[in-house]
């Protein structure tokens, strides 16, 4: 019975699972990076508008697609510069994107990008590796490169 | 010995690899530079005797939240350069990474802005290592106290990067203002989102 009401929960609930585009306010965000217990999660800040998060997006698919004991979440900062969260939307159905997407919903970033994380600048790209298990995270203000996020990954282990 | 040597080896990669992080924080004095400028003058600081201080703005041609803040910085120098505070705009991209940002866009850019203020190329990197700078735009409100430029903001021009109109806050202006009436700035350093400075083999 449990079982069942949780997969219930599982299933239904829009930030569990599928590629979305849903809008999230930051404390949304917070909870759902400290409430997973199980996977390593690699938490990637882009943009459409950002050429080197695009060219780096592969990488965070190809994770989603070999890794199960990895969530990956792009966190999407479009709304900043654009209000326009469909535009996000038609991106990522365009590049077929298979990682859970989310678009932040808030302004006047000075008062919440040291609350994702303290070293983070506000420069895209950016990626947050969290291990709520070992309690352990990184964060790096950078494209990245090939075996890069596998290096992150095991350094959080 | 062996593996001190490897574990010192470790290190100096580790510490050669990142891009350099620390700069200038609020209060440190500034040292001077020479940078080209798009009209093929080489530039310093010290070359505006009469300043009061200066707004530097680490840009470029290629960043789109540069671009949505083109005229408010063309703005930001209309109202301050004649108070004693010009704006020093400066292009930190690495072309080699990022080929919009080469110097004979950055001199096609300034004449199609009409930009009426120098705009630097930073070949090296050199000079936005020492700052600091992380992201475009990028901003170093500078105050001239005695012979010394010491640094007076770091950060944002607003609070809203998609509609000026929009901001609550003008932390470049709030900051000027307060130092042409000769008062603490009180908002020293804010954050905001911007794209990542294009460092070389980065």
């Amino acid at each position: 019975m449990r079982y069942s009401l949780f997969l219930v929960l599982f299933l239904t609930s829009p930030l569990s699972w599928g590629q979305g585009g849903e809008l999230v306010k930051l404390d949304k965000l917070q909870q759902l990076i400290q409430a997973e217990k199980e996977q390593i999660q690699v938490i990637n800040f882009w943009a459409t508008w950002c050429a080197p998060c695009i060219k780096e997006l592969p990488l965070f698919e190809k994770l989603t697609a070999d890794r199960k004991d990895v969530r990956v979440i792009l966190v999407s900062m479009d709304m900043d510069l654009d209000p326009d969260a469909d535009k996000v939307r038609k991106f990522v159905t365009r590049k077929k994107i298979q990682s859970q997407v989310l678009i932040l919903n808030e302004r006047n970033p000075n008062q919440w990008i040291e609350k994702l994380d303290k070293n983070w600048s506000g420069a895209l790209p950016a990626t947050l590796v969290v291990n709520n298990k070992t309690g352990k995270r990184k964060f790096v203000e950078k494209e990245l490169h090939e075996g890069d996020l596998e290096k992150l990954i095991a350094s959080v282990q | 010995m062996k593996q001190l040597i490897l574990s010192c080896l470790a290190v100096i990669v580790l510490l050669s690899s990142a891009p350099v992080k620390d700069g200038y924080e609020v209060g440190d004095t500034v040292a001077d530079f020479k940078l080209k400028n798009v009209d093929g003058k080489t530039v310093s600081l010290a070359d505006w005797k009469d300043a009061k201080g200066f707004i530097v703005v680490f840009d470029c041609n290629t960043c789109p939240v540069s671009r949505k803040y083109n005229e408010r910085i063309i703005s930001l120098n209309k109202m301050y350069a004649s108070q004693g505070f010009p704006l020093i705009a400066i292009n930190p991209n690495s072309p080699e990474v990022s080929e919009g940002d080469s110097y004979d866009e950055m001199v096609k850019y300034a004449k199609k802005k009409g930009y009426t203020f120098p705009y630097l190329y930073d070949a090296s990197q050199k000079v936005v290592s020492e700052f600091g700078a992380t992201n475009t735009p990028h901003v170093f409100v500078l105050n001239k106290v005695g012979n010394e430029l010491k640094v007076a903001y770091i950060g944002a021009i607003d609070d809203s990067a998609r509609d000026a109109s929009a901001a609550d806050n003008k932390y470049v202006e709030a900051a000027v203002n307060a130092l042409l009436a000769g008062k603490a700035v009180s908002i020293t350093k804010t954050k905001a989102i911007g794209c990542g400075v294009k460092w070389k083999n980065s």
